[in-house]
């Protein structure tokens, strides 16, 4: 299973990478994607829209399961995947890349010492 | 609960990455690589399904046709031996018990193919009306493992596995012939919309059937394919399925399966005297198809509006990808039929948009 090092983790199976100005990318792990299957439809929040930690902000769905998305972290939304859209398999095809599905701001840095890292993570996804 | 049961394919099945679900308790594949993706490669070229949780039942005897045209809507004794037929089975009150195929050998034996959730129900229905009839049932389910080979190439496959005409079986008819060495029932029968046949063999001959229709399908594209496939190939193509668009208190007048329902066949037959009345009537809800220009499914079970009411709900919902959007049906109150209909999607509204079934071209 791909879990890559450089990112932070949630339980809920979604992947933060932490950028350099206070923001970060937020999308759905590889086991996420895999357990899902054909992800048709990813629902996202308009830019601005603000969420507490563990608020859904978002609904990925699959031709088998809707799937509600839970902020990891007090954030502000700064853009969303709008290539989604169309092409919602992407999150299938390249879920740390171009499967990303959020961009938000931080709100509160002291909440990222809670998110998990690759090893703490991959204990999770390989139970 | 009561340990899952396993088709002869389940070894085959899970060696080559089926996803294994259960699935009115049997454990089947419902995907292998990808629903869609398998989908698309059946429309395309060919998918092979273990359908083999598929129930069968032997009706012999010298009553064995006017047993079934008792029990079953549709008119059996105008059946030619080597036919098989569309059938539902209703209760007195024109609900439906199941729906399934009437293979017909000859006018004193037939073998039925039932759906896996109603097997045993089905089996003790017809026991119960068996009597004053010279005739036998039999469950031989465990008989057969039962393989659905569909597809725009799928007889092209088959047809290098067996020395059975296939040119001059038609759609609707069966031959009793050897697939890669193994005795079959070949039937041109299906439940996606393209060619194909499903094929009937003993449960010890099943795994190398599958090896080989695989090995001769795989370099003209065919893909083994999971019950998600076949969910979405069905309502695709507009299939009722026992326990969305048919159920114990749908008719068939509901689900616009009248044609299945001979009421001007000789025999007198179990649900027509409550079907005549509800078609007179006019029944009190329908089955509707629907598009919706999204490609946000409307899972089943969704209650659908009309002006803001609860008019209905819907029964089966899922991801079309030859149309790229999501697809569906839903069971409405009659009064309602001409009115927008749309369904609450966690706070937005999603519009409905009736249309009449197939969704796509179909090329049985």
């Amino acid at each position: 299973m791909n879990i890559p090092q450089d990112l932070k983790y949630t339980k809920d199976h979604e992947w933060l990478k932490l950028l350099d100005n206070g923001e970060a990318i937020i999308g759905i792990t590889d086991y996420a994607q895999q357990s899902l299957g054909d992800i048709t439809f990813v629902e996202l929040p308009e830019a601005g829209d603000r969420f507490d930690s563990g608020a859904p902000f978002g609904v990925v769905e699959s031709v088998k399961a809707a799937s509600d998305l839970y902020m990891p972290i007090d954030a502000e939304i700064v853009e969303g995947n709008a290539e989604l859209e169309d092409a919602p398999e992407k999150v299938n095809q390249s879920a740390f890349e171009e499967g990303w599905i959020v961009k938000i701001k931080i709100l509160d840095a002291s909440q990222i010492s809670g998110l998990l890292d690759a090893a703490a993570y991959a204990e999770i996804a390989e139970n | 609960m009561s340990e899952l049961r396993r088709t002869p394919l389940h070894a085959f099945n899970a060696t080559r990455g089926g996803r294994m679900v259960d699935f009115a308790g049997w454990d089947m594949p419902v995907q292998f690589a990808s629903i869609v993706e398998e989908h698309r490669a059946t429309r395309r070229a060919a998918g092979l399904f273990d359908v083999s949780h598929m129930g069968e039942a032997s009706v012999t005897g010298p009553e064995a046709t006017a047993f079934l045209d008792f029990v079953l809507t549709n008119d059996i004794s105008s059946m030619e031996s080597g036919r098989a037929l569309y059938s539902l089975m209703c209760y007195e009150h024109g609900g439906v018990v199941d729906d399934l195929l009437v293979y017909k050998k000859s006018d004193d034996d037939y073998l039925l193919c039932l759906n896996a959730s109603n097997t045993a129900k089905d089996v003790a229905w017809l026991e119960s009306k068996l009597s004053g009839f010279e005739a036998k049932l039999d469950d031989v389910s465990d008989d057969y493992a039962l393989l659905a080979l569909q597809g725009p190439k799928a007889l092209e496959i088959l047809g290098g596995l067996t020395s059975t005409d296939l040119g001059s079986l038609s759609y609707y008819w069966f031959a009793e012939g050897e697939v890669a060495g193994k005795p079959c029932i070949i039937s041109r029968t299906g439940y996606t919309g393209e060619q194909g046949v499903e094929l009937f063999v003993s449960p010890g001959d099943a795994h190398e059937l599958a090896e080989a229709i695989v090995g001769a399908g795989e370099p003209l594209g065919l893909v083994l394919a999971g019950l998600g496939a076949r969910d979405s190939l069905r309502l695709e193509a507009g299939y009722s399925l026992y326990g969305h668009e048919i159920e114990e208190d749908i008719s068939p007048v509901q689900a616009n399966l009248m044609w299945t329902v001979k009421l001007k066949k000789a025999a007198d037959f179990i649900g027509k005297a409550a079907l005549i009345a509800e078609k007179a009537n006019g029944p009190s809800r329908k089955i509707v198809f629907f598009k919706t220009g999204s490609r946000r499914i409307v899972r089943s079970g969704t209650e659908v509006l009309a002006n803001g009411e609860a008019v209905g709900k819907v029964v089966s919902g899922t991801f079309s990808p030859v149309l790229n959007e999501a697809i569906g049906s839903a069971l409405v109150d009659a009064a309602s039929l001409q009115a927008e209909l749309s369904v609450d999607m966690r706070g937005k509204s999603m519009r409905l948009f009736q249309t009449k079934p197939p969704f796509i071209e179909l090329n049985p």
